[in-house]
């Protein structure tokens, strides 16, 4: 029988199914990994977490990678975003399948081919040594500069669309306005522009770090064993040494994080667009 | 559309902003065809058209947000065509009044002051003057929309001559607003005109509103002005049918001129009916014209009353406009004629069918170019 959704029973009922799916298949997990973490009712593995050098270090070096990748995302998606709001819609339709192209190919297919073009003997090295710019190859991967190379590729759409969306909100008279008032252009995209697209850019901002602070395979990959990055960790406790517990823990200080972050952008998201 | 040049009265003062041979193209359309327009210190003077006139496009030029195919624009001694509108120094209030959302009332008035480098406490002191003079005094810390549309016009307004620019353009700013904001506010504009000045020029597609605010009057159509006048020339002696057709409401007939003598024409309409007109302008007979009666002009004429012309017909509808009545008669020989009279209490609205004899002096007869 197919279900009747009348009067205010319909947006439950509708809403139920999601909520049903993420409590299952995300809250649970989520709850369990705490427990995990907890096992035998002792903070011991958050203790040994918070207190270890090693981990401390390698939760510093996710941060400044993630930070890393945001800025040069940022910087990467804002001039972007912004032909893409001016473009003829033919243009903003080509421009967003390069943007897609990313999502449409596998991750790892990705990697491998960033290790192709960045590698040693890589495309990128031969041409830079064929052309007589550089002496000896560069050193473009198994280092930070690979690991952000391929997190902005991967990530840089999740920048984009907030911003090109927060850009298509707004009103072009208000720049003509601002010109007419007298303000050079530099002043138009200051004073009017940058702060009507900062909800964009907070959002994408958040979207961005958030996932980077994750991410495993990219820096596992192109990071060679020398990038290590706070999920490359959990991975290794959990494969190799068997520590669930203490892989639980770490997951849960990453969560945290990541929460805390989130909130503190959102906060800061709710304040421009109210101001 | 009529070749001859617009009919005008010659500039008295010199012009503050002058638009000379001003030609507008997109791709293969030309959006304005050739517009000389001045503006004289001190005046407000309305570009009034139908949507697609090319009124728009002539503000923006001015502004400096389009620019001219051909043609020069004028702003004193400076010729501002190419000029960037950041330097022009105009002041503007836009259609939907594009107030900065992520900015409170003060510190919107306050940007084009500090665009100029204006110092802080001379920026204060300014801020505080405009609002105080649009009557928003004490709304310095909200934001546009916590503002009525009303309100909102009057912080644009505020926004637009802060700085004191030397000509004020306003696209259209009453669109947005009920008829009675909208009409305060029309009232509101002339009045901070005078106080401050200024010399306005304003866009509209609304006629009534522009005999409300204007000196003079622009009309527009196809990309060129048709007749620039006093809102009294345009309503009485307008130069072809585009602008009597436009301006007000008309009965407008073609008529063929049967008899000129001295400076009276007289044309047999297409229903059979003669009217008679006074007319500077002589026309040979046998012509083609557009006769013009106001629809206040005739009057009900009593058994033994007549006129230099006299029509009879039956009322068909009758609209009750609240100070006035306006009735639909259709003539006898099949012509139809509105009039519109005012309403008195004391007397009774005619009743669908009601007979009328209508009766209108020459000099209430207009005679304007057929094509």
């Amino acid at each position: 029988m197919i279900p009747v959704l009348r009067g205010e029973q319909g947006p439950v009922l509708v809403g139920l199914l999601p909520v049903a799916f993420l409590g299952l298949l995300f809250l649970l997990p989520v709850l369990r990994l705490f427990l995990l973490s907890v096992e035998g009712g002792t903070l011991a593995h958050f203790d040994r977490a918070v207190t270890s050098d090693l981990y401390l270090t390698v939760f510093i070096e996710t941060f400044r990678i993630a930070a890393i990748v945001t800025c040069c995302s940022l910087l990467m998606a804002y001039p972007v975003a912004y032909v893409l709001s001016t473009a003829s819609p033919r243009w903003v339709l080509i421009g967003l399948v390069f943007l897609m192209l990313p999502f449409w190919t596998s991750i790892l297919v990705r990697t491998y081919a960033w290790m192709i073009l960045l590698g040693r003997n890589g495309v990128l090295n031969q041409a830079l040594l064929g052309a007589g710019m550089i002496d000896k190859p560069v050193a473009l991967i198994f280092n930070t500069t690979g690991v952000v190379i391929g997190m902005v590729h991967v990530l840089l759409p999740y920048m984009v669309f907030p911003i090109y969306s927060a850009m298509l909100r707004v009103n072009r008279d208000l720049l003509l306005a601002a010109e007419g008032l007298g303000a050079s252009g530099w002043s138009v995209f200051r004073r009017v522009f940058l702060p009507l697209t900062m909800p964009g850019v907070i959002a994408g901002t958040a979207l961005v770090f958030i996932l980077s602070l994750g991410f495993y395979i990219t820096p596992a990959l192109l990071g060679g064993g020398k990038v290590i990055m706070i999920a490359v960790l959990i991975e290794q406790q959990v494969r190799q040494f068997l520590e669930w517990g203490f892989a639980a823990a770490l997951s849960c200080l990453l969560l945290v994080v990541a929460v805390l972050f989130y909130v503190l952008l959102n906060r800061l998201g709710r304040r421009e667009t109210i101001a | 559309m009529n070749d001859a040049p617009p009919h005008g009265v010659t500039a008295a003062r010199n012009p503050l902003l002058s638009l000379s041979s001003v030609v507008k193209r997109y791709d293969t359309v030309l959006a304005v065809a050739g517009v000389d327009l001045s503006v004289r210190d001190g005046e407000i003077l309305t570009i009034l058209g139908p949507s697609g006139s090319g009124k728009t496009t002539l503000l923006k030029m001015v502004a400096g947000f389009e620019q001219p195919d051909e043609g020069r624009i004028r702003l004193g001694e400076r010729d501002i065509t190419e000029a960037t509108p950041a330097s022009r120094g105009i002041g503007m209030v836009f259609q939907n009044y594009a107030l900065f959302p992520h900015m409170a009332v003060a510190e919107n008035v306050a940007f084009p002051l500090e665009m100029r480098r204006m110092g802080q406490a001379q920026i204060k002191e300014r801020v505080a003057r405009a609002l105080a003079l649009v009557g928003l005094a004490g709304y310095e810390k909200r934001y546009p929309r916590q503002l009525s549309g009303g309100q909102q016009q009057r912080v644009a307004l505020a926004r637009a001559v802060v700085f004191e620019p030397p000509i004020l353009l306003l696209d259209e700013p009453f669109g947005a607003l009920d008829r009675k904001l909208r009409e305060q506010m029309q009232l509101e504009v002339k009045r901070l005109q005078r106080q401050l000045g200024i010399t306005a020029l304003f866009v509209t597609h609304d006629q009534e509103e522009a005999l409300v605010l204007s000196d003079r009057i622009a009309v527009m159509n196809l990309g060129r002005v048709e007749q620039i006048g006093t809102p009294f020339e345009i309503y009485a002696q307008p130069v072809n049918r585009f602008v009597a057709d436009f301006i007000g409401e008309s009965n407008l007939y073609r008529g063929t001129v049967s008899a000129m003598a001295q400076d009276r024409l007289t044309a047999g309409i297409e229903s059979g009916l003669t009217i008679t007109a006074q007319t500077a302008a002589p026309r040979p007979v046998g012509s083609t014209v557009g006769i013009v009666v106001r629809p206040e002009a005739p009057r009900a004429l009593g058994d033994c009353e007549t006129a230099d012309n006299v029509a009879t017909g039956s009322v068909t509808e009758v609209v009750y406009l609240g100070d006035a009545i306006k009735y639909v008669v259709a003539l006898d020989g099949g012509a139809e004629m509105t009039v519109r009279w005012p309403y008195r209490p004391s007397s009774e609205a005619l009743p669908i069918g009601a007979r009328l004899r209508l009766g209108w002096s020459a000099d209430l007869v207009h005679v304007v170019g057929w094509d």
